[in-house]
């Protein structure tokens, strides 16, 4: 049995799932509940056993690569290969599938009668085959396909709400920046191709001698910005935060959750595996690049109100968490030090897993919030803690996993995270031990940054009084979508309390990749989910932890509860407001809460201030009528990168209209002119 | 004897916590020339907190019922998992720095969480400020700890209180920038001047005492002795990661006590420093603090530089 799982049949029977799913919903298309059900049914048998397929791939350890058909030379095969990494990152986009589909049964229905199920159905399996596909491919051209498969499947997905004009303004957004990406992509590949002679992941690997160390480190650079692209690093991330939030919530828990991990998974694929060795300064880069993307996603989703924007801010933070585990498992790598590299590596495996984990979580439960309020500004929300109880258990357990809180599985691969970077600063000399205090500087603000933004966040959508009526009919959603965060949570708890056996299995993870076949291990795991460094730096206990601190709080809860003063009588009455009528106004919004530290960044966030006064007598200005103050954050990335691109391609435009006269002997001109010069350099 | 010494280090944070802040307030008093209240006097008022009767908003939630648990609970396991007066425990949870950090981190979202959670205005300011502050404060801390966990190299506290600190003079610029820098986080944690008005409950200064405006009873008592459980457990890291003289290596009686004896000595000692500060200096305005913090950060970086 378990040899025909870890087989290209089995892996063939997971996409076969998917590919049913999609055109089985499209067939349904004219009944919304069977196009529905069809779907989701046939993404989470297909996810189902795309994890049992991952786990026992990543157990046994049998890898193994399969490739049928050969077209044009061996320039595109339908390659595949197995491996390790490509086990896990199947591991994590089904297990975050499997529920996501659940919450789907249940959040699809209300766009039932309004748009076309069928086809949500039919893109929300392609979107999870072709996440499959961009996992395991081995071919760089094949490997485009499924990129683009992915790419053009959740652009559909992004603009499926599309009665709304800012969605399709999104799209737009997300397909032009997706394309520029794929640009520097299949640029890379073709300057590999031109060396190596090859599209093929192994060939190249094994010829990467051919490629010069000029031509690779442009190489890196455009890698950097095609992936960078679809991860959503800064600068290149301005379609994320618009794109996810249009998405319905069940598919932006996927493409935060996991789709912009692929672009991490390939960091790791040609970074780790296919380019090596590589040099210190690519590590370097990837950590800067790391610092400045956590410490400004966090900031930016300090300062939004929509709360799909805000989570999507935090995967730009978390990805920036990510890249400095993987920056760091780089520079060790090319210093040599192997096994710290591993550990590094380790970490931001780790930290790929949880964040799958608690961002789609924290998604669909945000999702489920917007279905009943109807809304995705926050201010509107406040209270939905007693409608809603336990979506906002779930959301509760969402925001101390991503705050780093323990016992939490957020906070294990941030310790591990941290644990790389102090190694960083004791192992290595001073220049690049600096580039390590730096990070772990980022990753601290970080930390206490996006604790403030989840108070906030859980603060006004339920805590208080409500701010709006519909939250006053708002209901606890079903029981599909419950289910499908229920888990999630349940799996945010879990990955902690064993954090030790992911990190076993996230370590043999590691070593499937060539340069850690035989390295010595960093790190040891005992019994009881006991970490420790080998060098004796730090260790830390998953379980006692766990235990701890829920003996302490039960042993308190029980004292002061049940043993001081027993008979003690609780009164219900009202909020102190010094006397007035204590109204929703008062309370204070995400807005204020987020000011004192927007102002306190106010250099790299510029706020602006406006306000427009309109008075009853606009001579003596004396009555105002009405006041509108408008807070503002402006964007510097778009001030400082993309308009001074912008100008730069418009005035290039204007010159090169010069040369348009629309007289057509000229153009006919120009052509001779160009066909001498090339036959000038062929001949 | 290993049992005793274990229920002890249990139990010590939050029996003594809250004489310190009767120290304080005695100091204080002294300094400002008033006779000023039994330093027991805090003691008396948590008995008399914890029998009282309680009333809850009834727009609160569950948050609000759970929070001062959660709060106490945390200080309450994080101080049985620092070193006070002996480094060498038969058990312990981990002594690490980083979960350390984050365990009072846990204790800090719930208070905050608390204090929107009546939709009071203040309650809602007072969670906000409290929330900016600890987040700008943590790089300071982290890194001021990260100093000594790179001089000893471990960041285990157990582990670093029982070396000499000062057996070689090569660190010492390093340790004394690190300290200044951790004895500023410590003012802003632990809520005193200038970061907050530990005395008074008027809108414009507080931080802490606006967050927990709407308690009465023993959910108060709590939250108050949380806070100074919180004094206690950041002041005794002061005293045994930057200045671990006394504390004891063994589990003899004589050394334990002696350990006790020093301890409080130490934090004594800061306690006065706190309240000499608290006479002289007024409190700062608010968008004047981070400067505070961002100062202490850096000079912990320079401390670690220093260290290379």
């Amino acid at each position: 049995m378990l040899h025909l799982i870890t087989s290209s049949i089995g892996f063939y029977f997971v996409l076969s799932a998917f590919l049913i799913g999609a055109l089985g919903s499209l067939i349904l298309s004219k009944n919304d509940k069977y196009a529905n059900i069809w779907s989701n049914f046939f993404s989470i048998l297909g996810s189902s056993t795309g994890l049992i397929f991952a786990i026992s791939v990543m157990i046994t350890g049998k890898t193994f690569s399969f490739k049928f058909n050969s077209l044009y030379q061996h320039l595109l095969s339908f390659a595949f290969n197995i491996d390790m990494l490509s086990a896990f990152f199947i591991g994590i986009i089904s297990l975050i599938a499997i529920f996501c589909s659940f919450f789907a049964l249940g959040y699809v229905k209300h766009f039932y009668k309004n748009y076309n199920i069928g086809a949500l159905g039919f893109f929300y399996n392609i979107l999870i085959g072709s996440l499959i596909l961009v996992v395991t491919s081995s071919n760089a051209i094949w490997f485009l396909v499924a990129w683009e498969m992915m790419s053009i499947s959740s652009y559909f997905l992004v603009v499926y709400d599309r009665k709304d004009e800012s969605n399709v303004k999104a799209g737009l957004l997300y397909l032009i920046m997706t394309y520029v990406g794929t640009a520097f992509i299949l640029f890379a590949f073709l300057l590999i191709y031109k060396y190596t002679n090859s599209f093929d992941f192994s060939i190249i690997k094994s010829n990467i001698n051919l490629i010069p160390l000029v031509t690779k480190n442009f190489i890196f650079i455009f890698f950097i910005v095609g992936f960078g692209v679809k991860a959503g690093i800064i600068p290149f991330h301005i379609w994320l935060p618009l794109a996810h939030p249009a998405a319905p919530s069940h598919v932006s828990a996927l493409m935060s959750g996991v789709m912009i991990k692929t672009g991490i998974y390939m960091f790791i694929r040609i970074f780790m595996d296919i380019l090596q060795p590589i040099p210190v300064w690519w590590g370097i880069t990837i950590i800067i690049i790391g610092s400045i993307s956590s410490l400004l996603g966090v900031l930016y989703a300090l300062t939004e109100h929509d709360i799909k924007k805000l989570l999507a801010y935090h995967s730009i933070e978390n990805i920036g968490i990510i890249l400095l585990g993987l920056g760091s498992s780089m520079i060790f790598n090319s210093l040599g030090m192997i096994s710290l590299s591993l550990l590094s590596l380790m970490a931001s495996l780790f930290h790929t897993l949880n964040h799958a984990v608690f961002k789609s979580l924290l998604f669909l439960s945000a999702g489920s919030v917007i279905n009943e309020v109807h809304t995705r500004n926050m201010e509107e929300y406040g209270g939905i803690i007693k409608y809603m109880p336990q979506t906002a258990l779930f959301f509760l357990i969402g925001s101390m996993a991503i705050s780093a809180l323990p016992p939490f599985n957020g906070f294990f691969s941030e310790w591990l995270t941290f644990q790389s970077l102090f190694q960083g600063i004791t192992q290595l000399h001073s220049s690049l031990s600096w580039i390590f205090i730096i990070a772990v500087g980022s990753l601290a603000f970080t930390g206490g940054l996006a604790l403030t933004c989840f108070v906030k966040a859980f603060g006004s959508i339920f805590l208080a009084k409500p701010r709006s009526q519909e939250v006053k009919s708002a209901k606890e959603s079903s029981l599909s979508m419950r289910i499908g965060m229920g888990f999630l949570a349940l799996f945010s708890i879990l990955l902690g309390l064993f954090s030790g056996y992911t990190t076993i299995l996230l370590e043999k993870v590691g070593r499937g990749l060539s340069v850690f076949n035989e390295t010595f291990s960093s790190i040891s795991i005992s019994g009881n989910q006991l970490f420790k460094l080998n060098n004796g730096f730090s260790s830390i206990g998953a379980s006692s932890v766990f235990i701890f601190i829920i003996l302490g709080i039960l042993f308190i809860i029980f004292i002061f509860k049940y043993l001081v003063n027993r008979d003690q009588k609780i009164k219900t009455g009202k909020t102190w407001s010094c006397g007035t009528e204590l109204t929703p106004r008062m309370e204070i919004t995400s807005t204020g809460f987020a000011r004192s530290i927007i102002l306190i960044f106010k250099g790299i966030l510029k706020p602006s201030l406006q306000s427009d006064i309109e008075y009853h007598d606009f001579q003596s200005r004396y009555l105002p009528k009405s006041i509108t103050i408008t807070f503002k954050v402006n964007n510097v990335y778009s001030n400082y990168f993309y308009k001074p691109i912008q100008e730069i391609f418009n005035g290039l435009s204007m010159k090169v209209k010069k040369i348009q006269s629309g007289n057509i002997n000229l153009y006919i001109s120009y052509i001779f002119i160009i066909l001498i010069i090339l036959l000038y350099i062929i001949l | 004897m290993n049992i005793i010494i274990l229920i002890l280090q249990f139990i010590f944070v939050p029996i003594i916590s809250p004489f310190f802040i009767g120290l304080i307030k005695k100091i204080k008093a002294k300094l400002q020339n008033r006779q000023g209240a039994s330093v027991f006097q805090i003691y008396k008022d948590l008995w008399k907190l914890l029998h009282k009767d309680e009333i809850i908003s009834n727009d609160a939630s569950w948050i609000f019922k759970i929070a001062p648990f959660i709060v106490f609970g945390v200080t309450f396991v994080v101080g049985a998992n620092i070193p006070l007066f002996s480094s060498n425990l038969p058990i312990y949870l981990s002594g690490d720095i980083l979960l350390i950090i984050y365990l009072l981190s846990v204790g800090t979202f719930f208070l905050a969480l608390s204090g929107i959670d009546t939709g009071s205005s203040f309650g809602g300011f007072g969670s906000s400020r409290e929330m900016t502050v600890s987040a700008i404060a943590e790089g300071g801390l982290l890194f001021s700890l990260l100093t000594i966990s790179i001089i000893y190299g471990t960041t285990n506290l157990f582990d670093i209180s029982s070396g000499n600190i000062f057996a070689s003079n090569h660190f010492i610029l390093s340790i004394i920038l690190a300290f200044i820098g951790f004895f500023i986080v410590l003012l802003a944690e632990t809520g005193r001047f200038p970061y907050d008005n530990p005395d008074t409950h008027l809108e414009l200064t507080m931080i802490h005492e606006s967050m927990i405006l709407e308690y009465s009873g023993k959910r108060l008592a709590l939250m108050e002795w949380a806070s100074a459980n919180k004094y206690v457990i950041f002041t005794s890291l002061g005293a045994n990661i930057f200045l671990p003289y006394g504390i004891s290596y063994n589990t003899g009686i004589l050394s334990i006590i002696l350990g006790i004896l020093f301890l409080i000595l130490k934090i004594s000692f800061f306690s006065f420093i706190i309240g000499v500060i608290e006479s002289r200096i007024a409190k700062f305005r608010f968008f004047r603090l981070p400067d505070l913090l961002l100062v202490s950060f850096i000079l912990s970086i320079i401390a670690i530089g220093l260290i290379n």
